[in-house]
């Protein structure tokens, strides 16, 4: 077998085993009703880890996505609320303003050869601290839209909900799916992964590139934070600590390298699917902390970052002889 | 030397007139003529500091040429750069696989100019063409896995085929042996050849000669930066090759004194090495070292020399054979064990794996000394100045004092203290490697000089060196290495520069 398909085949495996045992617990796991709330409620994290996957593919690391959540959030709450802006438009300008900021960020990083963690880190403390200056308060929005958008929902047989948000991701997922691997860009983020020095000599324009992966990473932000405003009807410049952290776990527990070069955006889906079941199970239980999650997937982390250390050592024994 | 311009019917596909690259202080290249036809395999040979290395680098557009023409199938050419050089038709394969081991062999034949339907990446079509130009070369694999399931001779033909795909007729092949076994080196040379039935061009740098007799038909030779000529393969018997390499006509090869030193035959060896070896560095060889004796190591560039050297020491760990010394197995795994074993050795590279450039002459002096007592007992303040102190006086080490940084020092002076460093271990078998390389001409002397006194005291000395005077002058023995294999031993009277040339050239393994 591939080994590149070894840690996606380690996610599908613990996915189906985990799924199966909240069902032996908890019958009700099973329910379409269980699992249209899954997608719901990690709809915006599942949306902000595909930029996360493409980055993390490429080599990098974006630690600002949390931030521009909030920011967007606020954005809408103010834009919307207190300045009269249509919604739409306003939907329209926070992903316009969140792609810029990627871009920007991704320029950065490309032209002055910083590390990504630095400017991505200066960019999560920007649009944290922009988020705060607009205001501190936590902001309603009752915008009609807001209602009728969320009336959006399609029934699933047995009483399940598909929201609009959540049918919002599953198009993001599929879109970034086809787009990692069946579009010239998406194939550059790979090489760029797989090797930089080697992928510039290939002629592949990584400058672009790389602007367009943290410009992609932005919107895909920026789509999250609006998807977070539509869920909680709300902007509050403190929102959506460390979701850039959880992202990442998603990547990373959905089979992604973290050393890039290699992943499946399909792999971040179950990635997040196995977070919101685990906070799920918890929820079931009723006496666990909700801070289990946090163990949980701390462990798992752990767990998959010691198998793609292996996978990496025994791809290494591979190359060994073309070392001198 | 042939003339290009008469000679065959076939137009160059890559014309170099008069080409010239200076480097601070070198003329790298002064006026290298060198011309590829089309369907041929132009070997390019050269000892180190030949140029071989700039004019390819020149020639793909990493280093910008001051003086001199480069043209391509009659169009002068100044390319910026690899991405430049490949666009006006001249492609590069590296030893070192440039490509992608993370997508698959088709993605890496076509990355960045993959075919598309409907605006996305027409994958089906992609695998097609890429099985398609395989197969081409006589490799039937499924292009969809990764590059990285795939041995190294698979990768260096992706390499080739991609670059062949994307250039139009010239290839250059750098090195692309060095790390391929010999069913793999067939299978290369056989894939050359088909690309030469196509009319392409190949420049193909090694340095293995008997790699050059199977495949190349010229040959050209450079050395200290000038053209030494170009020759039909077929017509230049390998001793000629050798000493075009080495710049040394046999019936000039001169003479220095020979060390008057009772001869070391017959007595038991100190140290000696049992089918020793390392895959893919050195065959397995047998090698015996008697206190009082110097045994010199010569062969070309890349023969083995220095590979020879560290497994010697143990700073390449060896894969088969055993070492005994005064006769009882030891084991030699690191240098540890070898400090341990009072074994002593000075590297190639001077400047990276010899000195500690900030530090003090007198701190580089101790350092290996210290390393032998183990850090826990350390040597006082006092005793390292005294042991400075003497081997500067002994080795006339010149130094404003013991605690100026080494880097400060001249090439020879160093040289002197990295040799200190290891007699301050008082070694029994000491192992110099290039000792009077980058350094003038009153030091070579010097260091010389001291190497037969460190001989006459006793101690078992293996000298590597590229300078065949110098190692006839003091070598008791001659040992000659050629392709990563030992060949032979001179003694006596066949401690000569001709004996190591013609040993170099005479014929291969069967």
């Amino acid at each position: 077998m591939n080994a590149r398909l070894l840690p996606l085949t380690a996610t599908l495996v613990i996915f189906a085993a985990a799924y199966a045992l909240c069902i032996l617990q908890f019958p009700a796991f099973g329910t379409t009703r269980v699992m249209g709330n899954l997608l719901t409620d990690n709809a915006f994290l599942g949306i902000a880890a595909v930029g996360m996957t493409f980055v993390i593919v490429s080599g990098g690391i974006d630690l600002s996505v949390g931030a521009v959540i909030a920011f967007v959030g606020v954005f809408l709450a103010v834009g919307i609320g207190r300045l009269g802006i249509p919604p739409a438009l306003a939907f329209a300008l926070a992903l316009l303003v969140a792609s810029l900021f990627g871009a920007a960020m991704g320029a950065v990083i490309h032209v002055f050869e910083i590390p990504p963690f630095i400017v991505t880190l200066a960019g999560m403390f920007l649009a944290r601290g922009a988020s705060s200056v607009i205001t501190t308060e936590s902001v309603p929005i009752d915008a009609p839209l807001y209602a009728r958008l969320n009336d959006v929902v399609v029934m699933l047989p047995g009483k399940g909900r598909l929201t609009l948000v959540a049918m919002v991701m599953l198009a993001v997922f599929a879109a970034a799916s086809l787009v990692a691997h069946r579009t010239r860009f998406g194939r550059n983020v790979y090489a760029i992964g797989g090797n930089r020095t080697s992928a510039e000599l290939m002629g592949i324009p990584v400058g672009t590139t790389t602007v367009l992966i943290y410009a992609f990473s932005g919107l895909c932000a920026g789509i999250a934070g609006i998807v977070f405003s539509l869920y909680t009807s709300a902007g509050y410049s403190l929102a959506a600590v460390g979701v850039e952290l959880d992202t990442i776990a998603a990547v990373v527990i959905g089979g992604t390298l973290l050393t890039g070069g290699s992943g499946f955006v399909m792999g971040t889906f179950v990635g997040v699917l196995i977070q919101g079941m685990i906070q799920t199970y918890i929820t079931f239980d009723g006496t666990l902390s909700s801070w289990w999650t946090k163990i949980v997937i701390g462990l798992l982390l752990f767990g998959f970052i010691l198998l793609q250390r292996g996978l990496l050592a025994l791809g290494g024994r591979g190359q060994a002889r073309t070392a001198h | 030397m042939t003339d290009d311009t008469r000679s065959a019917g076939a137009a160059p596909v890559l014309l170099v007139r008069g080409l010239c690259k200076d480097f601070p202080g070198v003329k790298a290249l002064d006026g290298v003529d060198f011309t590829l036809r089309a369907g041929e395999v132009h070997a390019l040979l050269g000892e180190n500091g030949a140029g071989k290395s700039t004019l390819i680098k020149t020639v793909t557009g990493v280093l910008q040429r001051d003086g001199g023409s480069v043209s391509v199938a009659g169009r002068e050419i100044h390319p910026k750069g690899p991405a430049d050089a490949l666009a006006a038709g001249i492609g590069t394969v590296y030893q070192e696989v440039n490509l992608l081991p993370n997508l698959s062999v088709a993605e890496n034949l076509f990355i960045g100019r993959q075919p598309r339907r409907f605006g996305l990446v027409d994958t089906g079509g992609i695998r097609r063409r890429a099985t398609g130009i395989m197969r081409r070369y006589g490799v039937d694999i499924d292009v969809r896995r990764s590059l990285s399931d795939f041995s190294v001779a698979i990768q260096q033909i992706v390499a080739i085929a991609r670059a062949v795909d994307l250039s139009a007729g010239v290839l250059i092949l750098d090195e692309p042996t060095a790390s391929l076994d010999a069913r793999e080196v067939d299978q290369l040379f056989e894939t050359m050849r088909g690309l030469t039935a196509r009319g392409i061009g190949i420049v193909f740098v090694t340095h293995f000669l008997d790699q050059v007799y199977a495949v190349a038909d010229r040959i050209t030779v450079l050395r200290n930066g000038r053209l030494v000529g170009t020759r039909d393969a077929a017509d230049l018997p390998r001793l000629d090759l050798v000493s075009m390499m080495l710049g040394r006509e046999l019936e000039r090869a001169t003479h220095l004194a020979r060390p008057e030193r009772p001869a070391a035959e017959g007595r038991a060896p100190f140290v000696s090495f049992r089918r020793y070896g390392r895959r893919g560095q050195v065959e397995p060889f047998d090698l015996d070292v008697a206190r009082g004796e110097i045994v010199g190591v010569a062969g070309l560039l890349g023969s083995g020399r220095s590979e020879t050297a560290k497994l010697a020491f143990g700073a390449e760990r060896a894969d088969s054979g055993e070492v005994r010394v005064d006769g009882a197995p030891v084991r030699l795994a690191s240098p540890r064990d070898a400090v341990a074993l009072r074994f002593g050795f000075c590297p190639e590279e001077r400047k990276t794996e010899g000195i500690v450039g900030d530090l003090s002459v007198r701190e580089n002096i101790v350092l290996a000394l210290q390393a032998q007592r183990g850090w826990l007992s350390r040597l006082t303040r006092a005793e390292g100045d005294r042991i400075a102190d003497e081997f500067i006086r002994r080795l006339d080490i010149r130094t404003r004092d013991a605690e100026t940084p080494i880097r400060l020092l001249s090439g020879g002076n160093q040289q002197k203290a990295v040799l200190a460093r290891w007699l301050a271990t008082a070694p029994e078998f000491l192992i110099l490697d290039e000792p009077t390389r980058g350094i003038d001409i009153g030091a070579h002397a010097e260091i010389v000089r001291l190497i037969e006194d460190l001989c006459r005291a006793g101690m078992a000395l293996l000298v590597v060196s590229s300078e065949l005077e110098e190692v006839v002058a003091y070598s008791d023995r001659i040992r000659v290495l050629r392709d990563c294999r030992h060949v032979g031993d001179l003694v006596g009277d066949r401690v000569s520069v001709g004996g190591i040339i013609e040993t170099i050239a005479s014929e291969a393994r069967p």
